[in-house]
């Protein structure tokens, strides 16, 4: 009997947690879950390429990746009558070892059909010095310096490429706000990008790729010289605006199911 | 059914053993038999950590007490640990020196030295990827603790000699007991209450923090040398070492830093068996610099200015060399003399020296 009781009282108390939750959704919401995957133009990058593999640039440079950390924020879905969701937030990822490379937020979507975009980085509403402690220290040393005008980075490609001479050296290619004015009074120009990925379908749990051609960074608009530009890029605006302009084509809708 | 009935029997075997056991700890009269809590101690967390970083890891079945502190520290500082009770932890990693030894390789009971320096010892429960030792094959500071005991090179002991030596103390029986409620020790306690210690060992309080608390102003000299230390064009040492916003003073990932062509030690490549990462080591904090000489994971730079003149023209190329070193073809950074300097004065403002003289954590 005493059994009887104690089921009883589980069973409502689960109920009970259930209506609350409904209480909440009322319409059918969905969760989304982003699956971020890396190529080099169509070839999936995997944790053994990195160091390994050697890839030719847009300009015919020969290089392999050490390795790709970057931050998205601010995933917008938009209805067809221009309603905005906005999953507010940032998602930080090691591409190389796997981590956050799967970004399930809490926020969940209504039913319907949707353009995808998101930031690149942070825009300068949400690009605030040291305000994000997650970011401020270990493993991401994400940190912009002060004299740069503060914030974060948004990408650390980094990895050695073949020079003139066939010497091995490194390349950093490092996008972060640009900074126009360097010193005691930093002056910054938002060179974070909004990208739109496509349309997509909810009518259930979705799985969304979003799929980064790292190819791209160093394609078009700006074909990129890394013999130049290979690295204090956070020093230089000029690069970094390039950067943004060659950002604008790196990310693609992949599967969604 | 019949499968039904053994695991009855088996719960039924097992409950009894637990009953019994249990009397048996009656009749020792260890405080846990009457409800015993140790005390709980929270860690002093200091307010720049508080604000700029992600809470300390504190393992869920290892928390904070006083008592466990207590017991922690006695037993950093005491020889007996070790096979023939010489030598405490605080033999290779003292105090005064910022917890680590000034000598480049600690000689372990036998005499013999290991091919590693000391590491100094603070803000370790801010290592959020919980990676220990130069190459990070220690998992967590309880599973740290457990090693040096039975280093051959260190303390050379085994654990249940250890363990019977404590337990055949008059004191310690009793200070496990009032630490987690046995006075059954084991080598799991050890480590626990040692982590314990190891925890408190905060450092918050350099001139650079007293600076960043607007106590203090920075010299001239120190100001410059935090834009060298930031300075891409420069020193560019912030993408591994962090900068103000990140009070630990290191990202704790590991890196090869361009010093050797040939790996003597592989590393953190010697741990995963990843050719990818040999010769890579953890970046140490460059908090306490003032008292952790000689550097490196094998102590070959007995001065800043060597470890500064390394990256400012003494770098060599390998396989594995982190592409920030980018200035490797060029052989390094190439400081200015009075960069170089003040790059130092820099390095220096972090270090604490409240830390070093805290009462709390001298030989009790
Ligand atoms: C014989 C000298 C010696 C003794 C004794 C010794 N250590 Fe160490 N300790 C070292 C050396 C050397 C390293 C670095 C070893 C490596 O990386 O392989 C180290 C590393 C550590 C670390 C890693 C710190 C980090 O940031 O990853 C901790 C924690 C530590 N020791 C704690 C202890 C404790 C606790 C004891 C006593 C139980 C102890 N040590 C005894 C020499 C010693
Ligand atoms: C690529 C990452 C990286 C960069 C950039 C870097 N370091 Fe290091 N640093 C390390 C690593 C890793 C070690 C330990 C290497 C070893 O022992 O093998 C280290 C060791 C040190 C040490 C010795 C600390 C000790 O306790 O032994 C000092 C001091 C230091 N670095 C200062 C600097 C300065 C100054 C700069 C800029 C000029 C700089 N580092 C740039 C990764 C880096």
């Amino acid at each position: 009997m005493k059994k009887i009781v104690l089921l009883f009282a589980i069973t409502a108390t689960l109920f009970a947690c259930k209506d609350v939750d409904e209480d909440e959704v009322v319409t059918t919401n969905y969760n989304m879950t982003f699956n971020f995957t890396q190529n080099w133009d169509g070839e999936e990058i995997t944790n053994p390429d990195y160091q390994t593999t050697v890839y030719t640039n847009a300009n015919g440079e020969e290089l392999t990746i050490s390795k790709l950390d970057y931050l998205i924020s601010n995933i917008t879905f938009t209805d067809e009558d221009g309603e905005k969701t906005v999953i507010e937030g940032y998602n930080i990822m090691n591409a190389r070892d796997g981590v956050n490379t799967q970004y399930s937020p809490s926020r969940k979507i209504p039913e319907g059909e949707y353009t995808v975009s998101f930031t690149f980085g942070f825009d300068d509403e949400d690009n605030i010095d040291g305000a994000y402690p997650e970011l401020n220290s270990n493993p991401w040393s994400w940190g912009v310096p002060e004299m740069l005008g503060g914030g974060y980075h948004f990408m650390r490609l980094e990895g050695m490429f073949a020079d003139n001479t066939g010497t091995q050296t490194p390349y950093l290619y490092h996008a972060i706000r640009a900074a126009t004015v360097i010193g005691e009074n930093p002056e910054t120009e938002d060179t974070s990008f909004e990208t739109e990925l496509g349309t997509v379908t909810i009518s259930q749990d979705t799985t969304i790729e979003i799929k980064m051609n790292v190819a791209e960074w160093f394609k078009n608009p700006n074909e990129w010289d890394l013999k130049e530009l290979n690295s204090n890029l956070m020093m230089n605006a000029e690069a970094q605006r390039m950067i943004s302009a060659n950002g604008k084509s790196v990310f693609s809708l992949g599967t969604v199911e | 059914m019949i499968f039904f009935r053994k695991t009855y029997i088996i719960f039924y075997v097992a409950f009894s053993c637990f009953l019994i056991t249990s009397c048996a700890k009656d009749g020792e009269d260890t405080p846990k038999d009457e409800g015993y809590e140790p005390t709980p101690l929270s860690l002093e967390i200091p307010p720049i950590f508080q604000e700029r970083i992600s809470p300390p890891v504190i393992p869920q079945d290892n928390p904070q007490t006083a008592e466990g502190v207590a017991l922690g520290k006695k037993l950093f500082f005491d020889p007996i640990l070790s096979g023939d009770n010489t030598l405490a932890c605080a033999g290779c990693h003292a105090p005064a020196e910022g917890f680590s030894d000034s000598r480049q390789f600690s000689p372990g009971i036998d005499g013999i030295e290991g091919n590693r320096n000391s590491m100094p010892l603070f803000n370790l429960a801010w290592n959020y990827q919980e990676n220990f030792f130069w190459d990070g094959r220690a998992s967590s500071l309880e599973n740290q603790a457990l090693q040096p005991v039975v280093d051959p090179v260190e303390m050379h002991n085994t654990w249940p000699n250890a363990v019977s030596s404590l337990q055949a103390t008059s004191d310690y029986p009793e200070l496990f007991s009032k630490a987690f409620g046995t006075s059954n020790i084991d080598s799991t306690l050890v480590s626990k209450a040692i982590a314990q210690f190891i925890r408190t060992l905060i450092s918050s309080n350099s001139r650079f923090d007293q600076y960043l608390r607007g106590e203090i102003e920075l010299t001239e000299s120190e100001r410059n040398g935090l834009q060298v230390f930031e300075d891409e064009n420069r020193g560019d040492c912030f993408h591994c070492h962090g900068d103000p916003n990140n009070p630990l003073w290191t990202d704790n990932d590991f890196h090869n830093n361009g010093l050797d062509k040939v790996f003597e030690d592989l590393g953190r490549g010697g741990v995963t068996g990843d050719p990818r990462e040999f010769g890579e080591f953890k970046t140490p904090s460059l908090r306490n610099l003032a008292y952790t000489a000689p550097y490196m994971h094998d102590g070959r730079f007995e001065t800043l200015e060597e470890v500064i003149d390394h990256y400012s023209e003494g770098l060599v190329y390998s396989e594995t060399i982190d592409p920030l070193m980018k200035t490797v073809g060029e052989g390094g950074v190439q400081l200015t003399e009075k960069d170089k300097q003040d790059l130092k004065a820099f390095l220096l403002s972090l270090s604490d020296e409240s830390f070093i003289n805290d009462p709390d954590f001298q030989k009790p």
